[in-house]
């Protein structure tokens, strides 16, 4: 498997430059910012920073070109993501029941020992919950995938090759975070991972995300109520057991103890790493080999400086 | 302390020099703990305070410190209490009502402004000034031709990043000019989508020259909303044209007008967001103590009650506590509830005006509409 640096997140200075010339990348590079939607192309003064030639993969252009070339693929496509995100929606609400359910029998006050148990009982309710929605969404890709063999319609395979042969010639592939729905799909679209060798990933913020197994969305400061941690679906797994959350210092609420162990609990036993700006995770065949950024632990203790 | 303070100024020499000290670079009122200690400076014959606390008697005299010209009257807040006021200066037998000359803290609305108390730990959202990061929306008048009420003039916001080539929501606001003017709904819209707690959407800001006729459960209403200004904004709009993308808001009549044009025309707005809604209703006869204007509003709450159905989707109601209306409020978020709809029902200590209903659009419009800032990570 390949070599992954994940990095924290690059506003509002990037470092993956940085991160590059720390692994001695001599460039040129391959560049992801789909996730940045329509300003995708934006990515001057990010180039300007890695000090190195980049070719930007331009993978939401190329996707707005396939929907507009290729009209029932788009539909079938559109469909499928109006699909999933019902499917997201009634996982929530059956995430919502479930956190309730726990928080009253948390609140019991009965034998401390059969209370233990009940919070074990909780979290495998979460688990569940979780795995069976990956599941579903996994159902939903394949539907499409096996109806539609993306791959081998024109619009698809035209850019394919032209992405194929953009990669023979660079280092690395540079992700950059953004909106992490966006940069999943159309990074899936392509078939990207696979259609890349030895070259190395250098991976921020939703990009970080995007590589590992599953993708957890969270914010403990949503606008309303409480934020409950979700599990959208599933990554590349290019880095494995391992659970990524970036910009924790203003998304996680570091004092709730509880939640924290709750949440470290259910994504058990994969680990949990909070990703601030200048974090790095080294990965080599998908396992941990050194770190930099903060750990969070079941017991709701977030530790700083995991070095992995 | 404020209390205290006005206490120790009565007790001490009463001199011009300590009465002077006394206010020399002290905020007003006095704000300490729940106690909130309204003064007055001044030669009158009384003053009154003035406020619209519903459950405190909406006038109270100050007490005026003998051998002074100083006037107070404290009162007990909760915490997070926001109050209106005025105070009437009774001289030569005439009382006038003004604002507050030692608060600098105003609310307007459209019959002038008021003075604000804020309780302790009342903070005003940060989220309802102009941030310099956020780029504005774009207002433009509209002018459409109606079946139902002739010509009408709308307000249409546009979104800063807006593109023809994208689909948006659409939230139609009842009042909206006075949303915008009193409540800074384009500074809020403005800043929620900058920080990504609501997504991009198109607002109709409409208006009425007769709302009270025409908001009190009118058809010809309901008509205009949903026959004339939604197709016509649609086809000259890119709008998500789904039940679930579609939001009617409004306040006071305008929720009325916003939860009447939901229930005749079912499953049309997917989104109602309704503030200090004047849901007036009686549980026996038709006899209601609020006068004439709401006899067809009183005749359509007790027709929602006998026969509630699930009209919308998600449904987002707010009232303040110290409103007359508070419990016609209570009483309706069950009702709608228990049809099977997903209902928030929140209450603020505040009263019923445009700054309370202003407090509340973040956690309404982010509830209705959640905006991507879960699924973005630079």
């Amino acid at each position: 498997m390949s070599t992954v640096v994940l990095l924290g997140p690059q506003q509002p200075t990037p470092d993956v430059g940085a991160a590059l010339a720390l692994a001695h990348v001599k460039g040129p590079v391959a560049l992801v910012t789909a996730g940045w939607q329509e300003r995708e192309s934006d990515d001057q003064a990010l180039v300007e920073s890695l000090g190195m030639k980049a070719v930007n993969l331009t993978l939401h252009a190329r996707s707005e070109q396939v929907f507009a070339e290729d009209k029932p693929f788009a539909a079938a496509h559109k469909a499928k993501q109006g699909r999933l995100r019902l499917v997201n929606d009634f996982y929530r609400i059956r995430l919502d029941h479930e956190f309730e359910a726990a928080r009253s029998i948390s609140v019991r006050h009965v034998d401390p020992e059969l209370l233990a148990e009940e919070q074990i009982e909780s979290v495998e309710a979460l688990k569940q919950l979780d795995r069976d929605h990956l599941e579903r969404c996994q159902i939903k890709h394949d539907e499409l995938a096996d109806r539609w063999r993306p791959f081998e319609r024109p619009a698809i395979a035209r850019h394919r090759k032209e992405l194929a042969a953009i990669l023979d010639d660079v280092e690395a592939v540079v992700v950059m975070g953004g909106h992490v729905v966006s940069l999943l799909n159309r990074m899936k679209l392509f078939g990207l991972v696979g259609l890349c060798k030895n070259q190395r990933w250098f991976a921020a913020a939703a990009g970080a995300m995007v590589l590992t197994e599953r993708i957890f969305l969270f914010h403990d400061f949503p606008p309303h109520g409480t934020g409950i941690a979700e599990v959208l679906d599933r990554g590349f797994g290019l880095v494995r057991d391992l659970v990524v959350l970036p910009d924790f210092r203003h998304r996680i609420d570091s004092g709730d103890r509880a939640g924290i162990s709750r949440f470290v609990q259910r994504i058990a036993p994969a680990t949990c790493v909070a990703m601030d700006v200048g974090a790095r995770v080294h990965v080599e065949g998908g396992q941990v080999r050194h770190a930099l950024c903060h750990r969070l632990d079941a017991d709701g203790f977030i530790e700083e400086r995991w070095t992995g | 302390m404020s209390a205290r303070a006005i206490d120790e100024l009565a007790a001490g020499p009463r001199t011009k020099a300590a009465v002077d000290a006394f206010f020399a670079g002290r905020a007003f009122p006095i704000v300490d703990g729940p106690a909130i200690t309204f003064v007055f400076r001044g030669e009158a014959e009384a003053i009154h305070l003035k406020h619209w606390v519903f459950g405190l008697p909406s006038s109270q005299q100050l007490a005026r410190i003998e051998g002074t010209d100083v006037w107070h009257l404290t009162l007990e807040l909760p915490p997070r209490s926001r109050v209106e006021y005025k105070l009437e200066v009774v001289r030569g037998g005439h009382g006038e009502w003004m604002q507050d000359p030692l608060n600098p803290h105003k609310a307007r609305d459209p019959f002038g402004a008021n003075s604000v108390a804020h309780g302790e730990g009342y903070e005003v959202p940060s989220w309802i000034h102009p941030d310099p990061e956020s780029r504005p929306g774009k207002i433009d008048e509209l002018w459409l031709d109606t079946k139902t009420f002739g010509r009408r003039r709308l307000e249409i916001y546009l979104p800063a990043r807006f593109r023809r080539t994208r689909r948006y929501p659409l939230l139609v606001v009842h009042d909206g000019h006075d949303y915008l003017r009193y409540a800074a709904l384009g500074t809020v819209l403005d800043n929620l989508m900058h920080r990504l707690e609501i997504p991009d959407m198109i607002v109709a800001l409409t208006s009425s020259p007769d709302r009270l006729v025409e908001y009190a459960n009118d058809e010809r209403h309901a008509a205009f909303i949903v026959d004339d200004v939604v197709p016509q904004l649609e086809r000259a709009l890119p709008i998500d044209g789904r039940p679930q993308s579609r939001c009617l808001m409004g306040a006071s009549f305008g929720a009325v007008a916003s939860l009447s044009t939901a229930l005749r025309r079912p499953g049309f707005f997917g989104r109602l967001l309704l503030q200090s809604g004047s849901f007036a209703f009686t549980d026996i006869g038709d006899r209601n103590h609020r006068g004439p204007l709401f006899d067809p509003v009183v005749a359509f709450v007790n027709q929602l009650r006998a026969r509630p159905i699930a009209m919308s989707e998600r449904i987002f109601i707010s009232c303040g506590m110290y409103e007359s209306l508070i419990y016609e409020n209570r009483s309706l978020a069950p009702v709608l509830e228990a049809t099977g709809m997903d209902v928030r029902y929140v209450e603020a200590r505040d009263g019923h005006n445009w700054e309370n209903w202003r407090d509340r659009l973040r956690e309404g419009l982010s509830w209705l509409f959640p905006g991507p800032f879960l699924f973005v990570y630079e």
